[in-house]
Order: C-alpha cells, then sequence, then structure tokens
C-alpha cells in the first residue's frame, strides 16, 4: 500500500504544484498509516520531493515521454501505481494533469474526484470534498473503488514541509507509440500564466479599450502576476482568449485577484470564487462585484491605477 | 465522416445553485437548464462539419426524460438525430460507460464531448470515453481540422497553446475556440419545427457501476463585508500587513 503522486515539472524543475501535491499525499498517508511515493518525468531533483514529505521518487527517463503526451504519462502513472500497489493517486489540476487523468482512471479502473479542496473528511468510507457547480457549491463525494484518484485543486491545501527520505530509484514503464504528435507549441515564456500565477491582475470592459491595458501589464510585471479580463473583453477581440477567466473561462485559485473595471456578473465569480483576497476597483459603488470583495477602491482606473502602480513599485523597490 | 456530440444538460450560468432533501439533491426549483456551454460550441463547428463536409451528426445525452428539451434544442440548432440514454447521470464513470457504448454501437469517427460540464465540472467523461473505445483523444481543444482521417487539432494548455497532429476515430474535450461566441446559433423557426420530426432514440441503459457518489452538498460560507477604502496606500497597507498577499 501507498499513496502515489505525481510531480510535474517544466525543463528539467519541479513546479509550485508538485510540492503542493506532495504535501497533501504526505497528509492521506498519514492517516491511511503508509508512505508516499512520487512519479516524476524527466524531473528536477528528488530530495527537493522530499522536504515535502516524498518517502521514495521513481524517476521516469525515456524519449517517448520528452514532450508531454497525455496516453504515455498516463501509462507511466498507472504502471506505478499498480507496481506500489498505491490505493491513492494524487494529482494536480493543470492543464496535462486534467488531460490525462481521465485516462489514469480507466486504466486503473478507479474512481476520480477532481477540483478537490480538503484532505479526505474520512478513508473508510473514502469521503473528499471537492468543488462543483464552477466554485457556486461544493460536495462531499465517496469514491468506492480500491484505488482513488484526486485532482487536487490549486492552493488547496498549501505548502507543508516534511523532512522524508526521497529515496531516488529509476523506473522505466512500457509506453506505447501514440496517433497524437506535438507540431508546435506557442506558448509565451517570460510571462507568468494563470495557472501558475500567484496574483492576477484582471480587468474589464470598464477600461474601454484594448490600448489601456498598458498600466495593467505594469501592475502585473510590478507584481510578478498574470494578467487575465472577463468574457466580453475576449469576445470584442481586446485581449486573448486565454486570458478569459469565469464559469465559461479559465478558473482562478490565486493567492490575490485584483479586478479592475469589471461588473462582477455571476458568471465572472463563479471563476475566481476560489481566490484568496479580492480587490476591486471601480467607478461604481453598486458593482456587484464589491459584494463579493475583501478590499476595494470606487474611483475611476484611469486615476486610481496609475497611482497604485507608483506606489506598489515604492512599496516593491523597500521590500525586496 | 459520422459526428456524435455528446450534450450535458445543466443549469443556465445565472442559475441560483440550492439543494434540497437534506442538502443531498440539486434543487432544479426555478431552474432554466440549457445545453452545456462547452459542447454547445463543439455542436456549432460539428454543424460546420455537416455544411462544408457533409458530416452527419448525432447529438447523445445520458439522463431522464426532462433532458428532452435540451436534445431538441440541439436538433434544432441542425443535429440529425439525438439519442437519449435513459438513465440519470450519477458519476462520470458509468456516464463514460453508456457514451463508449454508443459510440461504439453507432460507429463514430468523431466524438466531440466539452471539457467540462458547469454543473458537476468533472473535466472527465470525454477523456474516459476516448480510453474505453481506444480512440485518441484531445483535451481543451479550440481548433479541429479534418482531412480524411487526418486531423489537426489546436489545445489550450497553461499558458499558450500547442498545435498536435492526429487521425480519427478520434474524442476532443472542447471549449469556446472551436467556434467564436459570434458563431453561436439561436434556433430559428423553421428549425425548431423541423426538429419535432426528427428521430430522438430513446436507449436503455447498459450496466454500468458508478464508482462515486455525491452524498451531501455545501455552499461556500457567506463572506464578510468589503473594507473599502479611499486612498492607495491604505490598500498597500492592507495587502501587505492584513491579507499578507504581498
Ligand atoms: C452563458 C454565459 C457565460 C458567461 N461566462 C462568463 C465568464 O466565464 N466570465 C465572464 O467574465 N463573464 C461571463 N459572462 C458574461 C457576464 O455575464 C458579464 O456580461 C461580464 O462578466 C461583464 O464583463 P465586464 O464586467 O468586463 O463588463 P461590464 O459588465 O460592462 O462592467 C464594466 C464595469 O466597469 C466599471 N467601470 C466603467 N468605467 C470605469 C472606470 N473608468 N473605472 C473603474 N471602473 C469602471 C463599470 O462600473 C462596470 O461595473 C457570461 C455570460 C453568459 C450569458
Ligand atoms: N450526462 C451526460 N450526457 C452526455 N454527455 C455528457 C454527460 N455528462 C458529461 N458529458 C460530456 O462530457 C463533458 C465533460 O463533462 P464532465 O466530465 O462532467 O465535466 C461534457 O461537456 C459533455 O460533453
Amino acid at each position: 500500500m501507498s499513496v502515489l503522486v505525481y510531480t510535474e515539472s517544466e525543463n528539467g524543475s519541479f513546479k509550485k504544484t508538485a510540492f503542493e501535491v506532495v504535501s497533501y499525499a504526505k497528509a492521506i498517508a498519514d492517516t491511511l498509516d503508509t508512505s508516499v511515493t512520487a512519479i516524476s518525468i524527466n524531473g528536477g531533483e528528488a530530495s527537493e520531493l522530499g522536504v515535502y514529505g516524498a518517502d521514495k521518487v521513481l524517476e521516469v527517463s525515456n524519449d517517448m515521454l520528452t514532450k508531454f503526451n497525455a496516453e504515455g504519462y498516463a501509462d507511466a502513472i498507472s504502471q506505478a501505481a499498480a507496481q506500489e500497489e498505491a490505493t491513492v493517486v494524487v494529482l494536480s489540476q493543470t492543464a496535462n494533469a486534467k488531460f490525462m487523468a481521465p485516462l489514469v482512471a480507466v486504466n486503473l479502473e478507479a474512481g476520480y474526484v477532481s477540483n478537490v479542496v480538503a484532505v479526505p473528511q474520512s478513508t473508510t468510507p473514502f469521503k473528499i470534498k471537492h468543488s462543483v457547480f464552477t466554485n457556486k457549491a461544493f460536495s462531499l463525494t465517496e469514491i468506492n473503488t480500491n484505488t482513488k484518484i484526486i485532482g487536487l485543486g490549486k492552493n488547496a491545501y498549501g505548502l507543508h514541509e516534511n523532512s522524508a527520505a526521497a529515496v531516488a530509484e529509476a523506473f522505466s514503464p512500457t509506453i506505447k507509440e501514440t496517433q497524437t504528435t506535438v507540431v508546435s507549441v506557442d506558448k509565451a515564456t517570460d510571462k507568468v500564466t494563470i495557472a501558475d500565477a500567484e496574483v492576477v491582475v484582471s480587468a474589464g470592459r470598464g477600461l474601454k479599450g484594448p490600448e489601456n491595458w498598458g498600466m495593467i501589464e505594469e501592475m502585473a510585471a510590478i507584481l510578478g502576476a498574470a494578467t487575465a479580463c472577463s468574457k466580453p473583453v475576449s469576445d470584442m477581440g481586446w485581449r486573448s482568449h486565454g486570458e478569459h477567466v469565469g464559469q465559461t473561462g479559465k478558473p482562478v485559485a490565486a493567492s490575490l485577484y485584483i479586478a479592475i473595471g469589471i461588473s462582477g456578473a455571476i458568471q465572472h465569480l463563479a471563476g475566481i470564487n476560489s481566490s484568496k483576497i479580492k480587490v476591486v476597483i471601480n467607478s461604481d459603488p453598486e458593482a456587484p462585484f464589491f459584494k463579493a470583495a475583501d478590499y476595494g477602491i470606487v474611483g475611476d482606473a484611469f486615476e486610481i491605477v496609475p497611482q497604485l502602480n507608483e506606489k506598489l513599485k515604492a512599496f516593491k523597490a523597500q521590500n525586496a | 465522416m459520422k459526428i456524435l456530440v455528446c450534450i450535458s444538460h445543466v443549469p443556465d450560468t445565472t442559475s441560483k445553485i440550492n439543494f434540497t432533501d437534506g442538502e443531498t439533491k440539486f434543487d432544479t426549483n426555478g431552474v432554466n437548464f440549457v445545453i452545456n456551454p462547452n459542447d454547445e460550441f463543439g455542436l456549432t463547428r460539428a454543424m460546420w462539419f455537416k455544411e462544408k463536409q457533409g458530416a452527419s451528426v448525432h447529438v447523445v445525452t445520458v439522463g431522464a426524460p426532462e433532458t428532452e428539451p435540451t436534445l431538441r434544442k440541439a436538433l434544432a440548432i441542425g443535429a440529425d438525430e439525438a439519442i437519449r440514454v435513459n438513465t440519470p447521470a450519477t458519476d462520470g464513470y458509468s456516464v463514460a460507460k453508456q457514451l463508449a457504448h454508443i459510440a461504439q454501437e453507432g460507429d463514430y469517427d468523431l466524438i466531440i464531448g466539452g471539457r467540462e460540464s458547469i454543473d458537476y465540472n468533472g473535466g472527465m467523461v470525454p477523456g474516459m470515453v476516448a480510453k474505453m473505445i481506444g480512440a485518441n483523444f484531445v483535451n481543451t481543444c479550440i481548433s479541429l481540422e479534418v482531412d480524411g482521417t487526418s486531423v489537426v487539432v489546436i489545445r489550450e494548455i497553461d499558458g499558450g497553446k500547442e498545435t498536435l497532429n492526429t487521425s480519427l476515430p478520434l474524442v476532443v474535450g472542447g471549449q469556446k475556440g472551436l467556434v467564436e461566441e459570434s458563431d453561436l446559433r439561436i434556433p430559428n423557426m423553421r428549425g425548431i419545427m423541423q426538429a419535432r420530426s426528427k428521430p430522438l432514440h430513446i436507449k436503455e441503459p447498459v450496466t454500468a457501476g458508478a464508482k462515486t457518489v455525491a452524498t451531501i452538498f455545501e455552499k461556500p460560507a457567506p463572506r464578510g463585508a468589503v473594507k473599502l477604502v479611499d486612498t492607495v496606500d491604505e490598500l498597500i497597507d492592507l495587502l501587505h500587513n492584513e491579507a499578507k498577499v504581498i
């Protein structure tokens, strides 16, 4: 018996979500009185996972897995789960993890619950809380299979240090040829993505036009944040679709979400519910967003944002 | 090309979410149900294949009789035939089992589902169907071109996009981008009239053990009132000292 956790990496180093899923896997392993095995595909140093509680690290290096391919990755994880007799498999909720999780579930004939927000409420029966109705509610769901697959929502558990041996072991899964091949990847490498960001600066139709996004980009640069927008802004082509957040766009689970000139429609709020602190800047004191926010300034974005940028710059310079 | 579009029947995005029976059931009282938005983008893309490449388009939903108006709407938008698998949708795995059976029985080349349903948000059904029937699978699909059996797709990745070559039979988990918002079609009178006489097949379910059961629902705790501040200095101070997020 063990808890298997897939630790995702990019360009040979672990992503922050990898440390979060290991912290979480450790908590489950403690409850079940078992150990944590991580599986790392072309990843970073095993010892980095020990810090968060990995007892063992299965290291995979396979030419067929150099680029992400959902089937191959799912097969590697499924075979590791079988070898380790894993009763729980923990994945993150990055685009790639969400892509392959259902394949792992079918391979292992396991119950899969996504968007999980907490450690299991009980382990016999295995009951776990996850968000449903695009964050408008939670469900406590029971998983009835021997193996359980958990997709842990970003920032749902946080990082918890532990110290474990993280014994590295080579693992060579059998990978089949896939008929799906990557032709090209188009990704801005210098920008923080909404998925990875701790801080997201988002703006809406209140900004009047795409030419006014300079101050939003600037705030994002000062805060090391990702930029985002409301749906009409991407529908009108002011910003790319990848920035659209909300019920029909991307979910945002950041520590800080700053909404500028966004009214706070129910579909927008649904997508950002799981962010911790929400700040609203809006000229209309009646904007519904104020009811969902932690902090707010009522005022004209074109006055406030430049001031805020100046002060944030000074603050960052002082606290660097 | 035979296309199957998997349609999830969901509360519209403005719905207030409430539960009944001791918080164990979704309260459908006063709720307006629609085609899951991600599926509507897929259905509209399927219409393009029908009109430009002569594809036939069937839609399927796994659900009780009350899901039929949603299927009729898909027929009014232009699908040729609809299938309802007569069983309530309980968990993702069992729904996928039903859909996999329909997919195999109908020998579809392309199966289009959504990245996720906006009710249970499992984000799992299309991937499971693909694995069960041994088809290729691409998730978060934002562009789909088919030429013979070769397929070029673009999928959204965190922070960008990726172009892939693959082939039929294929299952995709689609979303906005497959078509644009402005391409979505509101059924016209003619479509609605025609939909009434198009076939809507009711199929009995195959055995498919559910692997998960929702036991109880809960709504997020109400939040405290917003703190309004007058100056950016106050805001920075609160974010730093109180919220500790900068
Ligand atoms: C099926 C469906 C799905 C949807 N999904 C989503 C979704 O996923 N995400 C999403 O965002 N929306 C979604 N929507 C749209 C949603 O209902 C709203 O229309 C949208 O969020 C409004 O965007 P907005 O706040 O940018 O614009 P508006 O509602 O026009 O609000 C602009 C705001 O800017 C403020 N403002 C104006 N000038 C200034 C200024 N100078 N300074 C400061 N503030 C100013 C105004 O007071 C106003 O509150 C969906 C709608 C439907 C029907
Ligand atoms: N009951 C259902 N009937 C038909 N298709 C469904 C059903 N549930 C989910 N799907 C399909 O699977 C996609 C993802 O759903 P989910 O895994 O529930 O997030 C949806 O967008 C639909 O295309």
